[in-house]
């Protein structure tokens, strides 16, 4: 299958090459020469990418610690049947889909409209644009640093604020340290974040409907209500997806916002898959079990991904 | 073409320089000293002067926060590493790094150099360097001695009107205590009380959850009230140990503590955190290393009103274990350099000036010294508490032991999450399957 999928490529390549280059390098096929150019790109795909994976496979299938000097032994599934009969590694995936649906369904949401309100024409949208922006722009690593200053219950801005307007004590709950709280408190930090990615991607949206669609509504006297279900949803739709597409596999993955945040804590209460996945493999070195762990996650990622990927295509070609 | 050739040959050339320069700096005798960040690495950076200065070595340190430093020096050594010649490693590592040939093993140096292990502490021969436990296979010489204790603020302990308050609540004296159940006395006694104008909290204890902060905390109270690993040494039964009523006792305790006792938000606290909650005047009592003791003392802010005092008993005295010994890296490429340290370390005069900078000499030179006692005001207390310290497990598969803990003992006494006994049976089943994979049961 693949070697039909590169021939293909190499064919392409070939006609895309203008026939003066051929002639320029002499004793070269015009195919040899396409090859010439794609050989760096797949050696490097190959080397980090394709290697990578097809040695992990292998890994997952034995009891290899990376830290011994024992030999590695055959263990068919037994890790596979380890680790999803392991009631931790459950607990790990139902924090891991609490963290992705909500943080999804709240940067659709509050992203898609704060794009709508961009869209707007008014005056210093541009900069407000800007504005909106700027937490995307920074570091994971500082962005989680500051939120526990801000979530700090002595002196934390965030416990403060909350306090001025309900009048609870500041100092009476922990965001970070209560395990009702805590999964919240990373929910808040990356929807802060990443909402404005969603944004920008629904602005494209918004901005690709061309304007005498509404026009042509506005002729048939649709109200601005119908206008936005009959045409800016739909329209837009593909661009939403889309974004939802990017932030459910890159949440799905999450690791260092909740690493910085609660490493997993209170107890194992935000202990994502990715943590328990690192605690496996870089800490107590189960690298057998630990591939075979990163195995199970990908597959489910690029299974789910796949299925959505059909469903946007569906959507698209409405 | 030849413009490629050129440029090809001046590349070639520079690696070649910096390769030969490398090889040079290395030749000329360079040694890197891996260890974590904190006071004692200080204190070491300056008595390795004098080491430079007698072998023309020059020493180049790594040091690593505590939270990253085991997962930092471990993928150092798993990955085959060549950063440090010479590992300052905590005593858990011992098991693995012996197993895998990460250390040298120091016997023959030692019997040719004339170092003898009975001229150390028993307590650190035994937990810094030998592996099989207690037997003489010697991995590392005992560099660090250390256990966890504890830190007061003599000025809040010595004002009358709370001396007369306590005494009236308590019917005894305030003063630095015996027992766990005196210690939770006065950490809620101090417990949102206002002192010096400022809202106070009882006790900083240890509650982290990544690295192996909860585990190092609630040891202290565990080993305390009767806890112990196995009934019988090295047979790994831990059914009746681990999860004793004494056991459940000291962890039900231990949780108790944080809940009346700590400052807001101490959900993920250790070394730091607890140094910053007590030098800032938030609590009374801080639980910490030994190894923090010399530079708290010296403290410009609160050095003259801190006291100290050692892990209290209740059914047994006993100290949660810290420190560690110094290893020669396995694949160093300097081994006669790192072996010329170790010698070097291992002087008793050299040892008495590394105890005078604030590091914890092991060697029995310094320790059974009548004035040792005397020489500083925590040095009294850090031979009693060596008198009687237990440490974590130092097998192979320390890490996985210890990981089992950190979740079991943070899902019960920060998330709530059951009862004592079900977290220490549940531990016993996590540690089973840890010593069946090991093929150790």
């Amino acid at each position: 299958m693949s070697d039909v999928r590169t021939t293909g490529m190499a064919d392409r390549a070939v006609l895309a090459t203008p026939p003066s280059m051929a002639r320029r390098v002499r004793g070269l096929s015009d195919r040899a020469i396409a090859w010439l150019f794609i050989a760096p790109t797949m050696l490097l795909l190959l080397a980090i990418n394709i290697f990578p994976l097809i040695w992990t496979i292998q890994l997952s299938f034995t009891n290899y610690r990376a830290n011994r000097t024992a030999e590695a032994k055959y263990v068919g599934f037994d890790n596979y049947v380890a680790i999803l009969t392991k009631s931790d590694v459950w607990e790990a995936m139902q924090a891991t889909a609490h963290f992705v649906i909500w943080t999804i369904v709240l940067q659709t949401v509050i992203g898609f409209a704060l794009a709508y309100l961009i869209d707007r024409k008014f005056r210093g949208h541009g900069f407000w644009t800007t504005v909106i922006l700027i937490p995307m722009m920074l570091s994971p690593a500082v962005v989680g640093n500051f939120w526990k200053f801000l979530y700090q219950p002595q002196i934390g801005l965030f416990n403060y604020i909350i306090s001025f307007f309900t009048g609870i004590p500041p100092s009476s709950f922990e965001m970070l340290g209560s395990v009702s709280l805590a999964p919240w408190a990373i929910i808040i930090v990356d929807t802060w974040m990443w909402t404005p990615y969603v944004m920008l991607i629904c602005l494209a949206g918004l901005r690709s409907i061309p304007g005498y669609i509404y026009e042509a509504a506005e002729v048939d006297r649709a109200s601005p209500w119908r206008q936005f279900w009959s045409i800016t949803l739909p329209m837009a739709l593909p661009f939403i997806m889309l974004a939802v597409l990017f932030r459910g596999i890159e949440n799905f993955k999450m690791f260092d916002m909740v690493n910085l945040l609660t490493g997993g804590g209170p107890g194992s209460t935000t202990e994502v898959a990715s943590i328990t996945l690192k605690r496996e493999a870089f800490e107590k070195w189960r690298t057998g079990y630990s591939s075979a762990f990163a195995i199970i996650l990908f597959v489910t990622v690029f299974g789910l991904a796949n299925i959505y990927v059909k469903a946007l295509n569906r959507v698209k070609q409405r | 073409m030849m413009r490629l050739k050129k440029s090809a040959m001046a590349l070639g050339l520079a690696g070649l320089v910096s390769a030969a320069a490398s090889t040079s700096a290395s030749a000329a005798g360079e040694l890197t000293l891996c260890w974590a960040a904190w006071d004692p690495a200080n204190a070491l950076v300056e008595l390795s002067k004098d080491f430079e200065k007698a072998s023309g070595t020059t020493m180049k340190f790594e040091f690593v926060p505590w939270p990253n430093f085991a997962d930092r020096m471990l993928n150092e050594l798993n990955s085959g590493g060549k950063l440090c010649d010479l590992l300052i490693g905590d005593s858990q590592w011992i098991g693995g790094s012996a197993e895998g040939g990460k250390y040298v093993k120091l016997n023959d140096f030692f019997d040719k150099e004339g170092i003898k292990m009975e001229d150390f502490a028993p307590a650190t021969v035994y937990a810094y360097s030998t592996w099989p436990k207690g037997t003489p296979n010697y991995w590392a010489l005992p560099a660090m001695g250390d256990a966890n204790g504890w830190f007061y603020r003599k000025d809040w302990f010595e004002k009358p009107e709370i001396q007369a308050e306590f005494k009236a609540k308590f019917n005894r004296d305030l003063a630095p205590p015996k027992t766990w159940t005196e210690l939770k006395d006065i950490a809620g006694f101090f417990q949102g009380r206002e002192v010096d104008g400022q809202k106070v909290y009882g006790a900083a204890i240890f509650t982290e959850r990544a690295s192996e902060g909860i585990t190092m905390g609630a040891t202290s109270a565990l080993y305390s009230f009767g806890f112990n690993y196995e009934n019988t040494s090295g047979k790994y039964d831990m059914e009746g140990a681990v999860n004793s009523a004494d056991a459940v006792k000291g962890l039900e305790f231990y949780k108790e503590l944080y809940k009346c006792c700590t400052p807001p938000g101490y959900t993920d606290s250790y070394m730091g955190e607890g140094l910053d909650a007590f030098k800032s005047g938030q609590v009374a009592m801080m639980m910490n290393w030994f190894a923090f003791m010399p530079g708290m003392a010296k403290d410009e802010k609160v050095g003259k009103v801190t006291g100290f005092f050692v892990n209290p008993g209740e059914k047994v005295a006993a100290s949660t274990l810290g420190g560690q010994g110094i290893s020669v890296v396995a694949n160093t490429d300097n081994m006669e350099g790192a072996l010329a340290y170790i010698k070097w370390f291992a002087q008793p005069d050299v040892q008495k000036k590394w105890w005078s900078l604030g590091g914890y000499a092991c060697h029995n030179t310094v320790l059974n010294d009548p004035a040792f006692k005397d020489s500083q005001p925590f040095a009294g207390q850090f031979l009693e508490a060596m008198g009687g310290v237990k440490d974590f497990w130092q097998e192979p598969a320390y890490a996985s032991l210890l990981q089992a803990m950190q979740k079991r003992l943070h899902d019960y006494v920060v998330a709530d999450k059951g009862t004592a006994k079900e977290a220490l049976d549940a531990l016993i089943v996590d540690w089973t399957e840890v010593f069946k994979e090991e093929g150790k049961l």
